[in-house]
């Protein structure tokens, strides 16, 4: 029963780091229309700012605030650069280069810093609290966890309550039409681009505290899961990636906690089979309502 | 409120032969001019290329003087071009809300904007009603409706509409023309409209306009067009 219950709660906490990197993926989908590829490795690019920042500033908060802007500035750097080069019809082009992106980043990474992990250290302390005798959430998991629900909350807000939301998912669903409504489409794509990866690269600071540590490759398993949750919630819901997150992590967390860590990618690939069998979409996919 | 000049514009889709050959069309302010013509003839296309979703080979086309050409379509709008598109131009995963406003955030804002949207609901009750459906659930009047008031949302100084009846009960059809005319002559707008239903089309317009093979071919007071059946029956076929 303990375990159960320190399982689930420290699946909670995993599972809301997997959600904010699954909605970046999802966000840039809807405004792209490409899988992002290389958002782990952009990701890690902004937590690789965040710790300079923090270790010339000895804010753990600068830090943070750098990761975003971070994210943000690279998001419209790929966008606007490479990127403008492959806009057309063919997902292909886009993929590859973001793999090409992925190399160049990672290696960069590797050259200037060095592959070893650096330590990160959590703004606050790792040990899980005690109720009664029942191990649960650490402080640093409840920042997490409040973190990830405060950043989808303002995410939803903007694009659910603000004109510059109604803009962004005009031009996702319907650019041209949007266009014959002066929105400037374009910009909005870099929008999204930069709201993506700013929220990427919040996960991957989240995360790295509680692995290994900083390195060129920390957020590389953390893509591979997200990407998982966001196939299976939808790539273009994100409640789906909320949801899929939080049940993913946690499937995670019990296939460890009570057979083995070597079981858990597998647990995920069963479940991201039998949705894709059953639902090919996603489960929180909208019904398609352009072609009918 | 504004005048459009269409300057020997030449305009296709990939390498094929032309569609609009050297067309050239004076729009004069507040002029409503319907454009004719049989399937084919290159009505949407013309309206196309004035927004700039078709790109221009040569040719010009002007507002109030301005060179259009090179100017990307969301500036064109913002400059008071507004289009209609034919068919399906409602955002469908939009409510009928969203719609309305997404057409007035580029001219208004807060307050502005609410109460370009009211004027809207004010002129298409049915709109009202419907305003937090989502846009797939609407029927194509209703569709049509929206487009419509979504395009005058921005108060547009130009509108082109692409074939405002297409698929509607004739009762429909009166409404949404009716609405046009009595905005045009309230406003002084000017209107390009495009149209199959030609008798409808010339009891709202000051001007008919009859396209073939890329060309003006006839160019009469609506009237004129609209009680001659020699110019019919040559032109339009009937
Ligand atoms: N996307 C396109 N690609 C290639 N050719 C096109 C395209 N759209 C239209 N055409 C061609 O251009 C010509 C003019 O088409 P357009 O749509 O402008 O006619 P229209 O007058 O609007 O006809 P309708 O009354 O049927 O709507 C036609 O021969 C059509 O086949
Ligand atoms: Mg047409």
């Amino acid at each position: 029963m303990d375990r159960l219950v320190f399982l689930l709660s420290s699946g909670l906490a995993r599972g809301a780091v997997l959600a904010l990197f699954a909605l970046s993926l999802v966000i840039v989908w809807r405004s792209a229309r490409v899988v992002n590829f290389a958002q782990a490795a952009m990701a890690i690019t902004a937590v690789y700012a965040a710790f300079a920042i923090t270790a010339a500033s000895g804010s753990y908060w600068l830090g943070l605030l750098g990761a975003l802007a971070a994210g943000a500035l690279l998001g419209a750097l790929v966008e606007r650069g490479p990127l403008r080069f492959v806009r057309g019809d063919d997902p292909l082009s886009g993929m590859i280069i973001a793999i090409g992106l992925v190399m160049v980043l990672q290696a960069g990474l590797a050259m200037a810093f060095g592959p070893e992990h650096r330590p990160m250290r959590a703004p606050f302390p790792e040990r899980p609290l005690m109720i009664g005798e029942i191990p649960v959430l650490s402080p640093y998991e409840v920042f997490v966890l409040i973190v990830a629900a405060a950043v989808m909350c303002a995410l939803a807000l903007l694009f659910g309550k603000t004109p510059l939301g109604l803009k962004l998912r005009a031009a996702a669903f319907a650019p041209e039409t949007s266009r014959l409504l002066g929105v400037r489409v374009p910009r909005m794509v870099t929008i999204g681009w930069m709201l993506s990866v700013a929220t990427a690269a919040l996960a991957a600071l989240l995360l790295v505290p509680t692995e290994l540590g900083l390195n060129p490759h920390a957020a590389d398993l953390l893509f591979v899961d997200a990407f998982a949750v966001a196939v299976v919630g939808g790539l273009d819901s994100p409640v789906g990636a909320l949801a899929a997150g939080l049940i993913i992590g946690i499937l995670d967390s019990l296939v460890t906690g009570y057979a083995t860590a070597a079981a858990a990618p597998l647990a995920v690939l069963v479940l991201l089979t039998g949705v894709l069998l059953v639902r090919p979409r996603g489960l929180f996919a909208a019904a398609d309502r352009r072609t009918g | 409120m504004s005048t459009v000049t269409i300057e020997a514009l030449t305009a296709g889709y990939g390498d094929g032969a032309p569609v609009l050959d050297e067309l050239s069309l004076d729009v004069p302010d507040g002029a409503v001019v319907a454009v004719l013509g049989a399937n084919g003839a290159g009505k949407t296309t013309l309206l196309r290329a004035l927004t700039g979703l078709v790109p221009a080979r040569s040719g010009r086309v002007l507002l109030d003087g301005t060179d259009l050409t090179g100017l990307p379509t969301e500036d064109r709008v913002r400059r008071g071009l507004a289009l209609v598109p034919e068919g399906r131009g409602v955002v469908v995963e939009l409510t009928v809300d969203e719609n309305l406003r997404l057409g007035g955030l580029w001219r208004h804002r807060g307050a502005g904007l609410r109460s370009a949207v009211a004027e809207m609901y004010a002129l298409f009750p049915a709109l009202h009603r419907r305003r937090d459906a989502a846009g797939h659930t609407l029927s194509g009047g209703e569709r049509q409706m929206l487009a419509l008031a979504r395009a005058l949302v921005s108060h547009p100084d130009v509108l082109l509409l692409d074939e405002p009846s297409l698929g509607l009960a004739p009762l429909v059809v009166a409404q949404l023309l009716g609405v046009l005319r009595d905005t045009a002559a309230r406003t002084g707008l000017t209107v390009l409209l495009a149209e199959q239903n030609v008798t409808g089309a010339l009891s709202v317009a000051d001007r008919g306009v009859v396209l073939s093979l890329g060309a003006v071919v006839a160019d009469r007071p609506a009237r004129e067009l609209a009680a001659d059946p020699a110019l019919r029956h040559a032109y339009l076929g009937f």
